[in-house]
């Protein structure tokens, strides 16, 4: 059989984006990329940290020693920075797929 | 049914085999930070990843419109051309995965294309400007902007956590990593499996098996996430070990970063049209994970390894890629074959070098870097 079939193949042309180079948009991306990312891993770099807060080895000696939960408030921080990662989680999905916009 | 020809058929089979080593390349873009800091163990990552890519598949076929986006001329293309080069992308994965080396699975599919229509269809049939536009431009700026927001990232959380007790903090990173390395992987199954899908359909509108502008069929996109999901599953533990362990001494908190940043730039640029390589963006996201911790904790040794491998992925692609167009094209139905023979010879030749010197889930983080020879294999030749 040879591969060139008699009716030239039709594949569908693709949309021909011939636009010069988007710079903009290569820096939209930057700036988007860096500050999500950096706002998200802060947040929740926050919230590790109160959870952990009284485990440090390099704070104070307490007397009686023994690990320490940490307060109720502290752990109501925590938990609100973790809920922000998860809607940035479910933001991302939401990105991900086509199905919800 | 009766238009898929024989060729149409080993262009779907190729296609399938491409989707697999595509699945396997990639596994450890999602998955070689977790395996490396212990945050999933090696076996059940890879099940998580393969799973969510099929779920990937499943989730977004809107983008499987166009074989190549535009690279090449599409209308110029026939299915002897596709073939030709999903053997060069193919072959390619299969000869970077047994040095250990991560390289592109977009661009090797999207150079083997460039090479098969060149010599097919002519030189015009390639569209220089979109390669650099599409292709050059987002592969230099993907992995330095996901580098740079990983490297931020780490050396913010290193001044955020520094006081806190290492152990529960990796023990917090770690947990944050398993939802970070299933949305990357998620991310993949709708991307990578697309490309396989929209290969897949376009060869059977070109002879008539679907209407134009219809969308993959079920089976089309069952096979398609099917062979991604499956690849994934394998594991290309020698990719995992170079990223997870080959380019720098990765922690909890930079695994988590590092997958974080990957996830945003592949997001935010997938939102805006760029097209990237997952590849390039994780392995960017690691680096500058592992430069943000201490600011030397990096092998370059190996990262400029992979930097020269990402330089060649696509003209090398692309000379396969010609070779093979160039024996379908003057060679006929005998010349599909003979390539097709030729490619399966490769790769059988390939998997058994690859056992001299094995790497699988058992001993994936023992070293940091993928050999070819054994020692007991060095003393048999």
């Amino acid at each position: 059989m040879a591969p060139q079939i008699p009716a030239p193949p039709q594949i569908r042309l693709a949309p021909q984006d011939r636009s010069a180079l988007d710079w903009s948009g290569l820096g939209e991306v930057t700036l988007v990329s860096i500050g999500a990312t950096v706002g998200v891993v802060f947040v929740f770099a926050l919230g590790v940290r109160i959870l952990t807060r009284r485990d440090e080895s390099g704070a104070r000696p307490r007397l009686g020693g023994g690990r320490r939960r940490p307060s109720a408030p502290a752990r109501v921080v925590a938990g609100l920075c973790f809920l922000t990662c998860a809607a940035a989680v479910a933001y991302g999905l939401y990105l991900i797929v086509p199905q919800f916009h | 049914m009766d238009h898929i020809t024989f060729l149409v058929g080993v262009v779907i089979l190729t296609a399938l085999a491409f989707d697999f080593t595509n699945g396997f390349h990639d596994t450890a873009n999602a998955m070689a930070t977790s395996i490396a800091t212990g945050a999933l163990r090696p076996k059940v990552a890879v099940l998580i990843s393969g799973v969510l890519n099929l779920v990937g598949a499943f989730l977004s076929t809107q983008v499987a419109r166009t074989i190549s986006g535009g690279i090449v001329n599409d209308s110029l293309v026939t299915p002897g051309m596709v073939f030709a080069g999903l053997i060069g992308a193919t072959l390619w994965n299969l000869l970077t995965w047994l040095v250990g080396l991560p390289s592109s699975s977009s661009h090797a599919l999207f150079g083997g294309l460039i090479g098969a229509v060149w010599v097919g269809a002519g030189r015009h049939g390639v569209h220089f400007d979109v390669v650099l536009e599409k292709i050059i431009l987002p592969a230099v700026a993907s992995p330095l902007v996901a580098g740079l927001a990983a490297l931020l990232a780490t050396y913010l959380v290193y001044r955020v956590t520094s006081r806190g007790k290492e152990s529960s903090v990796d023990r917090g990173f770690r947990l944050g990593q398993i939802v970070s390395a299933s949305l990357v992987s998620i991310a993949h199954g709708t991307n990578d499996a697309q490309k396989t899908m929209g290969v897949i359909t376009l060869t059977l509108i070109s002879v008539g098996a679907l209407a134009p502008d219809s969308g993959p069929p079920l089976w089309v996109i069952a096979s398609a996430g099917l062979a991604i999901a499956l690849g994934t599953y394998l594991g290309g533990w020698r990719i995992i070990r170079t990223m997870g362990r080959g380019l720098t001494d990765i922690r909890a908190p930079q695994g988590f970063t590092a997958e974080s940043s990957a996830t945003t730039v592949i997001l935010t640029s997938a939102h805006l049209g760029f097209a990237l390589s997952t590849t390039q963006v994780c392995s960017g996201a690691i680096l500058g994970a592992g430069l943000g911790r201490r600011l030397a904790e990096v092998r370059w040794g190996i990262a400029g390894r992979m930097a020269i491998g990402w330089c060649i992925t696509l003209p090398a692609a692309a000379a396969v890629g010609a070779l093979a167009a160039a024996m379908v094209v003057y060679g006929g139905t005998v010349g599909t074959i003979v390539v097709a023979l030729a490619a399966a010879a490769v790769a059988a030749f390939i998997v058994i070098v690859s056992r001299r010197n094995p790497v699988h889930s058992g001993n994936v983080n023992d070293e940091n870097t993928v050999t070819i020879r054994s020692r007991a294999a060095k003393a048999n030749i």
